[in-house]
């Protein structure tokens, strides 16, 4: 999950006067005192979360040899062999798409339902509403996966029998099953999982908006759907900035439910970065063309949560 | 009279409130059915997949926890304690550190803690593998207990900072003329204060340890090591079409996180709100 980096005003830098000798070194034994509570959390972090991160990037330019026992230096041969292989551009793509499903669902579906249900009259259906619409969310996408798979399923899956039941026999079929479709399958159940959390936050974000606001713009003869996009939509900007860096951020990083209803199959049709990172490097050992993959995701990750920094900075400085 | 608008306004109204309403039962009556299908047997799984099941026997839930389900569920259970308490001590002792006290370079501690926010997991995931396996930790319980602090910490000191940077310092600047020690004011004054936003953290890692599916699925691979997520999908490999046994386990699975957010749905909500900011 990713969230915004926030600077408070630091309130431990004023240092007026010129100190004593005696004084400075008790304010530098002081200041050392301060790392002891830092520390953990630094160590904790630099061992196992910097540390591979840079590892990572000197794998990628090295090759293993797996019976031998060995590695070398091969330069950037692995990047080379990415841009050569389709089935990574297939799962750039099919994280492209999950994105963009994504964005239209859990964003701007999510800020139009979460204004839909701040609406209702009754604070009682409201509360029950978000609620409801957010228990898939904590469930863990392994069980969402599996039943879904389930659900999908030709034979004992309700979704065929659904389109048996209204006379849409000829849509029926092996949904996970087919190139054309598994992927797709997948990044609906994803849907389904998640538009309750932004639903959840974006209906948070509304109930911040003044409730003024909306009266006056009621009384100045303003209708619903122009409500929505004269007060709600500009006021929630902050949030939907956010779900949009979080929802973009997190459909590079899919795995679980890919792994858990088609395992990037048929035929790789539906593989994504973090599959095909994850057969290369468990499946095959090739170790420097996972980390090449690695390298992918982290680039767009990064870029795409720098973007959010960038974003916020420049708001602030507007303010 | 009835006005046009008014009228207008009656069916738009019942038009929102159908639309909700059968979004709810699409999220739903998938979780309904996923129950259901715990009760029945296998014959009754392929025959109507709407039909109700004939008998409510716990048979297949009994299968299912003999079958792994309760080691499964035991193993989540340890991580998931263990690694909450390490991640929300780690990062609220971290925490007061930022807020509290004079660090050199603190910008940059803080950069650096915040900054892990920011890093997808998968990406330092083959070093990782490498390393634990040379430090005899991969497939230990260790591994998973590291991890899941380790990619927490940054979230998590993120949500109390916030929390403690609102609160005034007047509260130990009063403890310190007591006489109080620093960790005394950590311990006694300061996280007591913090008790809303510590609550929300704990509720938060113990979603995303229950749920967590990458890590557990590459750093363990011994039956009694094995997480929930990872155990689901071993029933459901090894156990070829006993479906219904699948589906009690799913719901064994669940049951917990679903209670858990219902009951504690205030500090829950909050704790997202926060970390989202405000």
């Amino acid at each position: 999950m990713s969230a915004p980096l926030r600077t408070a005003p630091s309130r431990t830098d004023a240092a007026p006067l010129p100190l004593h000798p005696v004084e400075a070194g008790a304010r530098r034994r002081r200041r050392s005192r301060g790392w002891a509570w830092v520390a953990p959390a630094l160590l904790v972090l630099g061992v196992f979360v910097y540390l591979p991160l840079l590892q990572n990037l000197q794998y990628s330019v090295m090759e293993w040899d797996i019976y031998a026992g060995g590695s070398s230096f091969v330069g950037l041969a692995n990047y080379e062999k990415l841009a050569g292989d389709p089935v990574f551009w297939r799962a750039l793509f099919n994280n492209a798409a999950y994105a963009a499903v994504s964005l239209i669902c859990q964003v701007f579906g999510a800020l139009i339902l979460a204004a839909l249900v701040e609406g209702l009259r009754s604070e009682r259906w409201r509360r029950a509403l978000r609620a409801v619409y957010f228990v898939p969310s904590a469930i863990s996408l392994t069980v969402a996966g599996l039943l879904f798979y389930f659900i999908y399923e030709p034979e004992l899956g309700i979704l065929n029998a659904l389109l048996r039941g209204v006379g849409l026999e000829s849509l029926t079929q092996a949904w996970l099953g087919q190139e054309g479709t598994a992927i797709w399958a997948v990044i609906a159940m994803s849907q389904w999982q998640g538009f309750g959390y932004s639903t959840l936050l974006f209906a948070i974000a509304i109930q911040r908006i003044p409730q003024d606001l909306f009266d006056a713009a009621a009384l100045d003869g303003v209708g619903p759907i122009r409500r929505f996009f004269q007060v709600t939509v500009p006021l929630t900007r902050e949030m939907t900035g956010l779900m949009i860096i979080v929802t973009l951020s997190g459909a590079f990083q899919v795995f679980n439910e890919v792994m858990v209803m088609t395992s990037g199959g048929p035929n790789n049709s539906s593989q994504v970065l973090v599959t095909w990172l994850y057969r290369m490097g468990f499946g095959r050992n090739d170790f420097g063309y996972a980390a090449a993959i690695a390298t992918v995701i982290f680039v767009l990750t990064l870029g795409i949560a720098l973007l959010q920094l960038a974003i916020t900075r420049k708001r602030r400085v507007e303010w | 009279m009835v006005s046009r608008s008014s009228v207008v306004g009656v069916v738009l109204r019942t038009f929102i409130a159908s639309f909700l309403l059968a979004l709810a039962v699409v999220v739903i009556y998938p979780l309904l059915w996923m129950v259901m299908n715990g009760f029945k047997t296998n014959s009754e799984l392929f025959g109507n997949p709407f039909a109700l099941p004939v008998q409510l026997t716990w048979d297949n839930y009994a299968k299912a926890w003999n079958r792994g389900v309760s080691s499964y569920l035991m193993t989540s259970i340890l991580v998931t304690v263990t690694a909450t308490i390490a991640t929300v001590f780690i990062s609220a002792w971290a925490a007061y550190g930022l807020t509290r006290m004079q660090i050199p370079f603190s910008r940059t501690v803080l950069a650096l803690i915040l900054g892990g926010l920011m890093l997808a997991p998968a990406v330092a995931l083959i070093p990782l593998v490498r390393m634990f396996q040379a430090l005899g930790l991969y497939n230990t319980f260790w591994a998973l207990l590291i991890l899941y602090v380790a990619f927490r910490i940054p979230f998590t000191t993120f949500l109390i900072r916030a929390y403690m940077v609102d609160l005034p310092l007047e509260i130990d600047e009063a403890a310190a003329v007591d006489g109080a020690s620093k960790a005394r004011a950590f311990w006694s004054i300061v996280l007591p204060m913090c008790k809303p936003i510590l609550v929300s953290s704990v509720i938060l890692n113990i979603l995303f340890t229950w749920n967590e599916y990458l890590f557990a699925m590459v750093f363990t691979s011994g039956g009694d090591l094995q997480t929930l997520p990872i155990g689901l999908t071993n029933l459901m490999s090894k156990h070829g079409t006993e479906y219904p046994v699948v589906f009690a386990g799913m719901t064994i699975a669940a049951v917990p996180v679903i209670l858990l957010f219902f009951l504690t749905q205030k500090y829950f909500v909050r704790g997202l709100a926060d970390g989202v900011g405000k």
